[in-house]
């Protein structure tokens, strides 16, 4: 039963989906702000439907009981794992997403290959590169996007896993994947399939490969790169199947990665080359003390609630640590207490503070912490020295001031939030123990800051209750 | 469409992409990505196109799979998205003032 109301690629199709990928691009611009973002996402998806409409529409179209098997599944799949996901899973279904779309594009490479080969004449090179671009960058994104998953999930160790010889073994798969493209592109009049699977599976290697040896510290630079991975191979898919929904739309999910990595790398203050080659991140090494212990002052619940009851500002700031112990709505009702008793409270959120771009935030706005009193590291940072209490919950590395004050030490130069400007501060975890740059932070020793050991839930409890005894 | 008309859009997109993305505020880049998840899910195009002139068996499973995983970001990217974004409208701003 094909409908074939629409001739592919004649005007009605296109124009269908030039208003298609205007309303991707408008939803996005709607996203610039947490009151019309929803509305965004909104347009965004009725965009999709139109696209999705449109193709269903086409002539040609047909396998009805298969096209419906595959809405079927997916849509299955994806209402239940977005009921079902927790929001400090984010990661890992993001890096999940990434992964099926990288999939889904490597496989239609494969079968538009397949045709060109069955149709038995030569496959014209504008359709053959994009379609070797794709299924390489496809591939590469679908591997590493589930091994990026699977570090996220503690399926497999978030330390660096890293294989003798790997940048050697990573550039001879690489030169033989580019060799192997070469070689089909010269010979697009006979493409080997045999080969082509070869570049399929030397590619999943190298997805697998690369993303391997990096630490749980550095993924949010690795999902966004991998966001844009996939993005740039639906745009390739999209010269190949001469479709400018899909190039417009890849374009710009392209785009969204790459600014996202460039901004990740940059708050790590490394580059994304080091990142992905050099297996830094969650290396415990390094001179995590030198079996002496530095002078600290401890402090309990009661104090610190007395501490932060009598303020006029406090400044929470949030880490990984937080997330892990899911104190988000213990925090919040700590600084509930402590607004009702006229205190103002912001949170102050690094950028890589989650396991991805802007996961604290969402976090936070889980707990009903509105998005106002979420504060960026640039905007908090001057008001810093005028804040009475800086509380650091689950935080490191991101607040070490040897990153501004010690030119020699690894993380120099890493933007930090400058908690060590505030008049005291509360630094809530479980020991003195370094963190993912297996470096001592020098905040936990200076003279105004009050170190709390315990567990960042039942602390942030224990100060809410204590306020309220006040 | 010729190959260059499609390069002038991808060069285009690209420079509009990069201009938009830039303006979203960080607070909100999670939910960017998984919106941009959804976005990818266009792939599914060409998993309906390519299941429409199956040669054999084996094309017709890719192309199966291709359209489920592009299903799967779609619904799930959109979806997910919305429900995150919900989070951060759904208490009226607190005035407090400054």
């Amino acid at each position: 039963m094909p409908l074939a109301v629409l001739e592919p690629g004649g005007d009605a199709s296109t124009a269908l989906y030039i208003v298609a990928f205007s309303m991707f691009i408008f939803g996005v611009r709607r996203g610039t702000h947490p009151t019309t973002a929803k509305q965004g996402n909104m347009i965004a998806a009725v965009g999709m439907a139109i696209a999705v409409a449109t193709t269903l529409l086409l002539d040609g179209i047909g396998n009805w009981g298969l096209i419906i098997a595959g809405l079927v599944i997916g849509t299955a799949v994806g209402v239940v794992a977005s009921i079902r996901v927790q929001m400090t899973q984010m990661p890992q279904m993001v890096a999940l997403y990434n992964g099926v779309g990288g999939g889904a594009i490597a496989l239609i490479a494969w079968a538009e290959i397949r045709h060109g080969i069955a149709l038995g004449h030569e496959i014209p090179l504008d359709t053959l590169i994009p379609i070797l671009l794709s299924t390489v960058i496809g591939s590469i994104s679908f591997w590493g996007s589930n091994i990026a998953f699977a570090k996220l999930q503690d399926l497999i160790p978030t330390r660096p896993l890293a294989v003798p010889g790997q940048q050697v073994i990573n550039a001879l798969l690489l030169v033989g994947v580019l060799a192997a493209c070469v070689s089909m592109a010269i010979n697009n009049d006979d493409v080997s399939e045999p080969l082509f699977i070869g570049v399929l599976i030397a590619a999943a290697l190298l997805g697998n490969l690369v993303v391997l040896p990096i630490g749980g510290a550095d993924m949010p630079v690795v999902i966004s790169l991998l966001n844009a991975f996939t993005g740039l191979a639906a745009a390739s898919a999209g010269f190949a199947l001469d479709n400018v929904a899909l190039i417009v739309a890849g374009t710009l999910v392209g785009s969204s990665g790459t600014i996202l990595t460039l901004e990740m790398a940059t708050a790590m203050n490394r580059s994304v080359a080091n990142i992905l080659f050099a297996g830094f991140g969650g290396a415990p090494t390094g001179p995590a003390g030198d079996g002496e212990e530095r002078p600290h002052t401890s402090v309990g619940a009661q104090d610190a609630a007395i501490k932060l009851a009598y303020a006029d500002s406090v400044v929470i700031v949030p880490g990984y640590g937080l997330a892990v112990a899911q104190a988000q709505h213990a925090v919040k009702e700590m600084a509930d207490a402590l607004e009702k008793r006229g205190v103002r409270v912001d949170y102050a959120i690094h950028p890589v503070a989650g396991r991805m771009p802007g996961h604290m935030n969402v976090l936070l706005a889980e707990a009903d912490v509105p998005y106002e009193n979420l504060r960026e590291m640039e905007d908090i940072n001057p008001e810093l020295p005028r804040t009475d209490v800086a509380v650091v919950i689950g935080a490191n590395d991101v607040t070490n001031p040897a990153a501004k004050n010690d030119p020699d030490s690894p993380i120099a130069g890493m933007p930090i939030i400058e908690v060590s400007e505030a008049q005291q501060v509360i630094v809530i975890k479980r020991s003195l123990s370094p963190g993912f740059a297996g470096i001592d932070n020098d905040l936990f020793y200076l003279p105004n800051t009050d170190m709390l050991f315990a567990d960042a839930k039942q602390a942030a409890a224990e100060i809410a209750s204590e306020i309220g005894n006040l | 469409m010729d190959v260059i008309t499609e390069l002038t859009i991808f060069v285009l997109a690209a420079f509009v992409g990069f201009e938009v993305i830039s303006k979203v505020p960080t607070t909100l880049h999670t939910p960017l990505m998984s919106q941009t998840n959804a976005i990818h899910g266009i792939v599914m195009l060409g998993g309906l196109i390519v299941v429409g002139y199956a040669d054999d068996a084996l094309e017709e499973i890719i192309g199966v799979i291709a359209i489920a995983f592009g299903t799967i970001n779609i619904v799930g990217g959109f979806m997910v998205t919305d429900r995150m974004l919900g989070m951060f409208s759904r208490k009226p701003p607190k005035e407090s003032g400054d």
